[in-house]
Parts: structure tokens; sequence; C-alpha cells
């Protein structure tokens, strides 16, 4: 047995301190959540609640020619038995994508993908509704699936959305950004121009928790309350509003305790209308929880991009221009969680962090017989393709050049003087300091040791790399101006309320499936009005509890969310300040906030707590005129820009040689997310990432046969890594505040799944340089290795 | 949650009692072990069975690992963990220390058994591997206490299909104890718990001159059911250890398996790790048997 390794710095020393506002302490949630007394989806339990089950196509593409439902209908326990046509006649058969587009709920003419929702099953009890599907007897005409992505628009390519007018290819959205013209000229004059393919597979979040409902209609309120999991309950309230002509007053959205999300969470999944509908129907409660099959072949998957980059540079090693071409495959409904004007979400920082005289890139997507989605899979809407795409090319130009790919990159760097920096593709970067960040990551690396070592290994036949990537993420989605979900704009609001005894309560609009929200706003706060975070509670997640916001994706919390808590703990104080001005009978200008305290300036002794101006807010005696009592405040916060993190990371890997096997030996994180709230939670932010990050590059894609039979419905065929895949991570970090965030905070919580996978590869494709290998696509499986050792590395799609 | 279709169940109180249950319910009764199979496979609906017998109540009767002087004999409800666990095996047979180490996770081999993981006959199951390499005979029971005593090469007929039939029951699974020996496994994974990509076992047996007077390699997940190489033994008889006969050995291995293409790598692949693991796990074994 190996001993359990202590950390390596004891981090944890100071989380009794407890501190009032930003530092270390353990997570509000964790007592609940560790003890087992969470309280999730699945835990909810109501009085004559029934059971919904979902029967699925067996088939990627097949017209639905019947129906029969009578012996289901006829089973014990069965109360009902919806299919595609029923919805039909309630007009629900359809409902609006995230992206625009529609998508059915039950098919009622084809289906397009197989897991597809065909018809549903409510009973008693879930062993009932499940055995019911086995006798729902649907009669299929099976047709030619379009499976490689490729041969989407090829002429005779079987056409798969025949349900809009006039659709006559898969052809889903053409998409540009930069200028083609001035990249043109500047690649006609490079020195050197590298061009590569790059494939992102298709992966899949695969939450442990996976998606359902609790769904109870109250047929005299004509209220409509749900429980699901759900990243966006806000949204979702509005979208169910919209689909089902529900009145939104009547609507509430309850997220309970989500098991992680990580984009899988956001969209509305047709399960979640079906429990509206079968609640409806049957006038009982209904409960549907998909197993962890339906979640891998029928929920959101990501990435699914197939990319050719190309970059010019001088000889010398100046990065003059890069350019890329995409083809995306959107499954069978384009289900993408984008703002609307984004339809690639912000896969235009593909510029990285570098100083370019040009870019540009075009994009065609493409519908294929694939389950839909496109969603952020902890990838800040297609970040993770963007980067990976730069960081993979820019390794490429380093080969070509000879040249180290640290020094490259170090030559090519956005320069601290040009911030707020506007890349060729329109994104104003707030601020960077990446230099310091690159130093720190290869001083904790041992970069020129690991250099040396690397060299005399390989004269002994050993194979060991290393990789390297630099980033710059842009998240914090975004400005009302040009972000918004259907519609709705991407502002989120914020309530704080202080009690009379001094303690508060801050409702969020954004959602925590893990983050630890209940933690990191009670913190924000804190920081601001000074009374303890154990003091202030965070409600979140109930639409009739908190104000409205967009959720919890994209890393967007802490950009947006963070900063409306932070405001609106500025506006009590402010309003705390004049009522302390009362109280110490001194002008408001006087007065000098200390945390937790107003003081008059020059006299310490002259003071009042932030608790004994909430009792006074709440008490008898007469308030400053013009002022209401009571201490508490609202906030919509619309952020003015995007925050850009940035971060640097070192992977070293071994081969065996023999065997092609990866081990991942060392890792190194330095993360810039500016202003640091709670240190403990952004390191397991990227602890988890990480580990994301890992299993991306080495075993995690959803892949189809030739019929389109998705090849990873369980996680015994999908694999997603374990402790015993990772290294011991060494973390480290730099501090470059958002200018325009309140706090300064630029979120991390996908900053290492982005990072990672291209450090990753670029460390694999370093070891095997002695074969000759330029590139080599993801998953690295030690098979897929092996292919490019013998100089045979194929994309794996 | 994976719903499987309704079944009934009972849990046997006796070996005979089981086989008495298993002999009247015909093939729509399966004995379950672990479980760590065939519960998923139903959950999935890949498998129906009308009936489960849960054998876990025979573990005092059926699960034990005694070695003596000529054999070790292993009771077929014998855990993975109590494998991993025994020194006593580990000395004799150390290849079984090695598979265990890399089997499932620390939940499954507390509750997987020998017999469960020998009758489920996955081609690419780990310790059907050790078994062929180490010439195991399997106990067979039958109606009125009958029994068969089977060899490995017989007791998989297939991929998923055993010798034992309606009514029978895998007991006991035996091991020949010869002196000079050494063994090891080694498997390539594509992340820990993982089914084989490929693994090989190696035993050999020296004799006291130096020379290999047997030896076996046994591969997993390169055919239908795990295989032992005869021609690998005949290829090693009488010979003196050294790395060219282990690349002659390797060679064999990867012409004689019969690997597929699948998501766990290239036939192509598989035929090399054939190949690089048998050369590396008969290095380990001499090296074994010389200590």
């Amino acid at each position: 047995m190996t001993a359990v390794q202590e950390p390596r710095t004891s981090t944890f020393d100071d989380n009794d301190q407890k501190p009032v506002g930003f530092g270390r302490m353990l997570r509000k949630e964790d007592p609940r959540l560790l003890r087992g007394r969470g309280r999730f989806t699945d835990d909810v339990q109501l009085p004559g609640m029934l059971h919904l089950a979902i029967l699925r196509s067996p088939f990627a593409h097949a017209r639905v020619v019947s129906v029969d439902t009578s012996a289901a209908e006829a089973a014990p326990g069965i109360r009902a038995v919806v299919t595609g046509a029923k919805l039909a006649e309630l007009g629900l058969a359809w409902m609006p994508t995230l992206s625009n587009d529609v998508q059915a709920v039950l098919a009622t003419d084809k289906v397009r993908f197989q897991g597809q929702e065909v018809a549903f099953v409510v009973a008693d009890d879930r062993y009932s509704a499940r055995d019911a599907l086995e006798l729902i007897d649907v009669e299929y005409e099976v047709l030619d699936p379009v499976i490689d992505v490729r041969q989407a628009l090829a002429p005779g390519a079987p056409l798969i959305r025949d349900d809009l007018d006039g659709k006559t290819d898969n052809h889903c959205f053409d998409w540009e950004t930069g200028d083609a013209d001035a990249t043109a000229a500047v690649f006609a004059r490079a020195d050197v121009v590298v061009q590569q393919d790059i494939v992102y597979p298709r992966v899949h979040p695969a939450p442990m928790e996976t998606c359902g409902a609790v769904a109870d209609f109250d047929a005299v309120e004509g209220k409509l309350k749900l429980w699901s999991t759900t990243q966006a309950p806000h949204a979702h309230r509005t979208l169910y509003a919209i689909v089902a002509g529900l009145p939104e007053h009547k609507i509430q959205v309850i997220a309970p305790d989500i098991g992680g999300g990580f984009g899988n969470k956001v969209p509305i999944y047709p399960g979640y209308v079906c429990a509206i509908v079968g609640s409806i129907v049957t006038g009982k409660p209904v409960k549907w929880m998909e197993d962890r099959s339906e979640n891998l072949i029928s929920t959101g998957f990501a990435r699914d991009y197939i990319m050719r980059g190309e970059i010019a540079a001088t000889r010398d090693g100046k990065i003059l221009a890069i350019r890329t071409n995409v083809l995306a495959d959107h499954g069978a409904f384009n289900g993408t969680a984008a703002p609307v004007k984004y339809p690639a979400g912000f896969f235009g920082v593909f510029t990285g962090s570098y100083d370019l005289e040009a870019a540009y890139c075009s994009m065609t997507a493409v519908y294929t017989n694939k389950a839909p989605g496109g969603v952020a899979y902890a990838c800040s809407f297609r970040i993770t393709e963007a980067v990976y795409l730069v960081e993979r090319i820019v390794d490429c130009l380093a080969a070509e050049l000879e040249m180290d790919p640290a020094e490259l990159r170090l030559k090519n760097f956005i320069q601290p003087d040009q911030f707020p920096y506007e890349t060729k593709t329109g994104w104003v970067y707030d601020s960077g300091n990446y230099e310091p960040t690159m130093r720190q990551a290869m001083d904790i690396a041992g970069y020129a040791q690991l250099r040396a070592e690397q060299a005399e290994k390989r004269s002994r036949g050993e194979l060991m790399g290393i990789g390297i990537s630099f980033f710059t993420e842009a998240v914090g989605a975004g400005p009302r101006k040009n972000m918004d979900i259907l519609g709705l704009g991407m502002a989120d609001g914020c309530e704080l309320r202080v009690h009379p005894t001094g303690k508060a309560v801050v409702r969020l609009s954004v959602k925590t499936q893990g983050q630890g929200h209940e933690t990191t706003f009670a913190q924000i706060v804190a920081e601001e009005i000074g009374i303890p975070p154990a003091d202030i509670e965070v409600v979140h997640g109930d639409t009739d509890q908190t104000p409205f916001g967009l959720g919890t994706y994209g890393s967007r919390s802490t950009p947006v969310s963070g900063a409306a808590a932070a405001l609106v703990a500025r506006k009590v104080r402010d309003k705390a300040q004049i009522i302390a001005s009362a109280m110490l009978e001194v002008t408001v200008a006087d007065l000098e906030w200390v945390k937790g305290s107003f003081q008059v300036k020059g006299d310490p002794g002259k003071s009042v707590t932030i608790q004994q101006i909430a009792m006074r807010a709440h008490g008898a005696g007469d308030l400053p005129e013009g002022i209401e009592g009571g201490l508490e405040a609202q906030i919509c916060y619309n952020p003015s820009n995007l925050t850009y993190p940035h971060g640097a990371y070192i992977c070293v890997v071994d081969i065996d040689p023999g065997t092609a096997q990866v081990k991942v030996r060392r890792f190194i994180a330095v993360d810039d997310c500016g202003t640091r709230i709670n240190p403990m939670i952004i390191e397991g932010q990227v602890h988890g990432g990480l580990t994301d990050g890992v299993g991306m590059a080495l075993m995690e894609m959803i892949a189809f046969d030739e019929d389109g039979n998705c090849l990873g419905a369980s996680l015994m065929d999908y694999l997603i890594p374990t402790a015993l895949e990772v290294p011991d991570w060494e973390t480290g970090y730099t501090v470059t505040p958002s200018p325009h965030h309140p706090i300064g905070a630029k979120g991390v919580g996908e900053s290492a799944t982005v990072g990672s996978p291209p450090a990753i590869v670029n460390a694999v494709v370093d070891a095997l340089k002695p074969y000759g290998v330029r590139h080599a696509d993801m998953p690295l499986t030690p098979s897929r290795v092996w292919d490019a050792m013998r100089g045979r590395a194929t994309p794996p799609i | 949650m994976q719903v499987p279709a309704p079944f009934e169940y009972e849990r046997a109180t006796s070996v005979d009692q089981a086989i008495g249950l298993l002999e009247r319910l015909g093939s729509s009764a399966r004995l379950v072990a672990g479980g760590h199979s065939l519960l998923p496979m139903m959950k999935l609906r890949l498998a129906t069975f009308d009936y489960l017998i849960d054998i876990n109540p025979l573990h005092a009767e059926l699960g034990y690992i005694r070695v003596g002087a000529g054999e070790v004999r292993i009771g077929a409800l014998t855990r993975h963990r109590e494998l991993l666990e025994s020194d006593e095996l580990a000395a004799a047979f150390p290849i079984f220390r090695d598979a265990e180490r890399v089997i499932a996770d620390p939940v499954v081999r507390n509750r997987g058994t020998l017999g469960g993981s020998l009758c489920q006959a996955d081609p690419s199951e780990d310790l059907s591997a050790v078994c062929t390499t180490l010439d195991a005979s399997c106990v067979i029971r039958g109606p009125g206490g009958a029994e068969r005593v089977v060899s490995m090469g017989e007791f998989h007929v297939g991929p998923y299909e055993t010798a034992v039939g309606d009514g029978e029951m895998l007991t006991e699974v035996r091991l020949p104890v010869r002196p000079g020996g050494g063994s090891a496994y080694v498997k390539v994974e594509r992340r820990a718990g993982d089914w084989a990509v490929v693994s090989a076992g190696a035993a050999v047996w020296l004799a006291p001159d130096g020379t290999i007077a047997d030896a076996r390699v046994g591969l997993a997940a390169v055919g239908p059911n795990t295989t032992g190489i005869p021609e690998i033994s005949a290829a090693l008889r009488g010979r003196e250890p050294a790395e060219k006969l282990y690349e002659q050995a390797g060679a064999i291995a990867a012409r004689s398996c019969d690997p597929a293409t699948d998501q766990r790598g290239s036939a192509d692949y598989k035929r090399h790790l054939a190949d690089e693991l048998t050369r590396r796990t008969l290095r380990t074994a001499v090296a074994r048997a010389r200590s």
C-alpha cells in the first residue's frame, strides 16, 4: 500500500481562520454533500408521484411508419403512453433549440439519430415504466444515414432535415470571421507557412448525475413546479413559457443540488418536456431520470470540429497570421448553446495569445445522423477547439523552424502595454501579462533541465516529451448589446438582504453544479460588507426565490454574477454609510470603511459595525431624511466586456516504446484568473479541468459505426480518466485583474479543460519526434500512438 | 437507473441445492456470484434470465485457496481480493498477484470471483489467461454430486461459452505445482480498470541445469477465447533462457493469435502487443524462476 501523500504545501493551514472575504476556506456546501445530505433531482419524492421512461430509436435514420401502444397501455401499472402523434395534437411535438433550430420532442415523421425519443410511458414505478417500453411496437423504414461528416454535403447524400421547409441538403450554417484578403496577402509574403489538419473529436461531458426532472402541474392553481437538472433555471422557465404556452409567473423551475454539469445541463431536453406533459396528462407529479446510456447517447455532446490550420511566420519566428477552415458536425438538430450572434461560439479567439498581423476563419456546419448538441463542455463556447488549434499549429511551426516551442511563444506574446488588445477577429482582450505566467510555469517545471533530461533519454532510445500550451480564454458572456440566448440578454440579477441581526441572504441568478457558489459568493459579499461568510446564506436555483439571470456555464458565474454580487453589496454598503453617519452624527464624507464597520476619520474609537447598522436600519427611531427602512438592494449587472483569463501549462510524458502507452509524469499549470476569491476552490477547479484534459487527450471519444450506432453508450466503452491516470498536479498563479470587473476577477471554471489537451498532445508529439511525427490526433490511445510511431497516424474520424 | 427485466431470485443454501435448482430450471436460470459482469448485462438488457440463483451464501464452502505439495486448489467462489492478498498463492504463482493488481478496481475485486470470471468466458478476461497459462483444470459438479474435471482448453468452448452444462456448476480450479517455476502477467489497457487491449501471462519451469523444462504462454483479447500457444511451449522446452529465445516466442505469439480491430485498438497493434508482452512476461517469469 502506498501511504497517502501529504499536500506539497500546507494549503489547508488557514482553513479555519475563516476569512471575512477572500482567502482559503472550506466549502460551505461540503458538509451537506459529503454526508449524503444533498438533495438532487432524483431525491425529490412527492405524494402520488409517477415515473416516466422514454422509448428511443435503435436506428440513426429511419421513417416512423407506425407506433402501436396498445399492449403497453394494457400493461399493469401504466398510466399513460404518449407518442409523437399525440404530442403533435397538443402542438408540442417540436421545440426550439438554443440555436433557433427546432428539435423533435418525440419523433413524428422520422428518427434522425440513434437514441432519439420516440414515445414515453408513465407508470406507477420505474420498473413498470421501463418494462412497458418493450411492449411498444414501432415499425421503422430504415433509411441510409449520414455518419461521415465529410460526406454530409456530397451530392446525393440522404436528406436529414426534410422537416424544414425547402431544405434540400444537410447544410446547417456558414460562418466566417477576420479578413480573408488581408490574411491571404500576409500568407503570400511570409517566409514560412505551415499547414496541419487537426481533429477535435466528439466528446461527452458525462456528468456523474445524469439529466432528469420532476414535474408537478397543479391543475387548480394552473401552476407548474419543475425540479430539473438545469444550469440555467431562469432561461429554462422563459423557454417553457414560450414552448408550452404556460404563463411565466405560473412556472417555477427549481434546480436542486446538481451532480456536475459541464455544459451538459444547459439545453432543454425532450425528457424535461415529456415530464411536464406527463404530469399535465396524468394530473400527478411525474419523475424522469435518464440512465447512463441515455445520457451518453442522446444528450449534448461537445466539439466534433474538423479543422485545417495554417500559420504564417518569418524565418526568425515572428508569427504573422493564422488561417483556418472548419467543418463542424452539429448532429441531427442544431442544439448548440451559444449566444445568437455567435453560431460557432467564441471560436474567433483562435488567434490565441499572439500579436498577429492578420487572421481569418471560415466554417461550414452540417447536419449528420448523430445526437444533437454542440454544448459547451467546459469550453467557454468553443474556445477549447480554438485554443487546441492555435496551440497545436504553433507547435507545428516550432518544429518547422527548429525552434524551442517556449521560445517561439515568448517571442510572439501580446505585450502588457498593448492591452486592451483588439485581435484581428475583433475580440478585445481586457488585460494580460503573459511572460511572467509563462516564466513561472517554466521555473516550476525546471524547463531547461527537462530538455537536458530529454536529450539524454533520447540518446538511449527512451521516449520523453515536453508539451506546452499557453491559452487566453474569453469568459463571462456577455455584454447584452451583442450577446443573448434566444433573445434573452446575458445579464445577471442579484439581491442582497441584511437581516436585523446582521446576518444576510444573497440571492443569485446563477446556479452551482459543484463550483462552490455557496462559498464563493458568500466570500464576495463578505469582502464588500464585512459580514463573515458563515453569516451569509446563498440562495440559488429556484426561480421563485431568485432574480432573473442566464445561468452558470461558460465560466460566467464569477465574471457576471460575481460582479453583480459585489456591486449589490456596495449598494447596501452605501446605504449603510448614510445610516452610520446619522448614528455617529457626522457627515457621510467624514466616515471611512474599515472592513465590517464605518468609523469616523481620524477617530477610530468612534465607529459602528455593519451589524449595528443593520439593527438600526430595521429598528426603532428615525432614519436620515429620504432613507427607507431595511438594509437591502438589488441589481442587474450587464458586463461591459468579457474577461480574458490566461494560463501557461507544461506537460511531461513518458511513452513506453514497446507498448506505446503514454504516462503523464508531470503537469504544471500556472493560471491567471485575475483576483482570486478562494484559492482552494480555484485549485479544485483546475485539478478537475486538468483531469478532464487527460481524458480528452488520451482516451475519450464518442465514436459511431457506419450505421450510426453509438459506440460510447456506457462508461465501459466511453472512458473517463481515474486518479491513476493523472499525476500530482503542480499549480501556480499570477494575478492580472480585469480592469472592468468590480473586483478584478476573471473566472476560472474552464481554463484547465481548455488549456490542458494541447499541452498533453504537444508532449506526446514531442516525445515521438525521433519517429518523425509532427501531429497525431486525439484520443492518443496506445493503439493510435503506435500507429503514429509507424508513420501511420490517422484522424479518429 | 438502468433497470433489468423482471426475474426471480433465490439464495442457495448448498452446492447440491443450487445444482438441483439449476437442473430443474434449465437455461432460464443463471448462477450469480460477484455479479459484476452479469448484472450490467442484465441492466442493459443484453441478457435476460427468469431466475437468478445467488451462490454468495456458499462462500464458506467454495471460497478457499489450498496450497498443497503438487497442486493448488482454489474454490470457485474465491474472490479477486482473496487471490490478490494470498501470500501463499503469490509465492507459488506470482502471476496471480500480477493479474489481480490490474483487474478492474477494488469494488469489483471485493465481490468478483474466480469461478465467475472463468464462467463468463470473456475473451479479454484476465484470470482465464492466468489459468490457461498455468495449465489449470476445472472441476465441474453435476446432479447427484457427480464431478468431472476438464482442462482450460476444454472448459472454454467459445466466446462467452463454457463446458458447464445446464444443471452443472464450476466448483474448483486446480493448478499443478512443479519445481523450478516462475510466472508473470502483463496487461496493456487504455485506462486503469479497463478490459485488456491485450494481456499476456507466462509460466516457466527451469530444470536444475538452468534450461527451460517447460513453459507456457496465455494471451487474452486476441481471439475467441484466451489462448494457450503450444508452439511456444515446444520452441522453449530444453532451451537456455535468452533474449533471442523470447523474441522467437514473441514472433510465434504474434502470428498464432487472431485479434480483431475494435475501440481498444487495431488488429495490427494487438498482434504487436502479443509479441511484445510475450517477451516481457517470459523475461520476468524466468527471472522469478531463478530467484
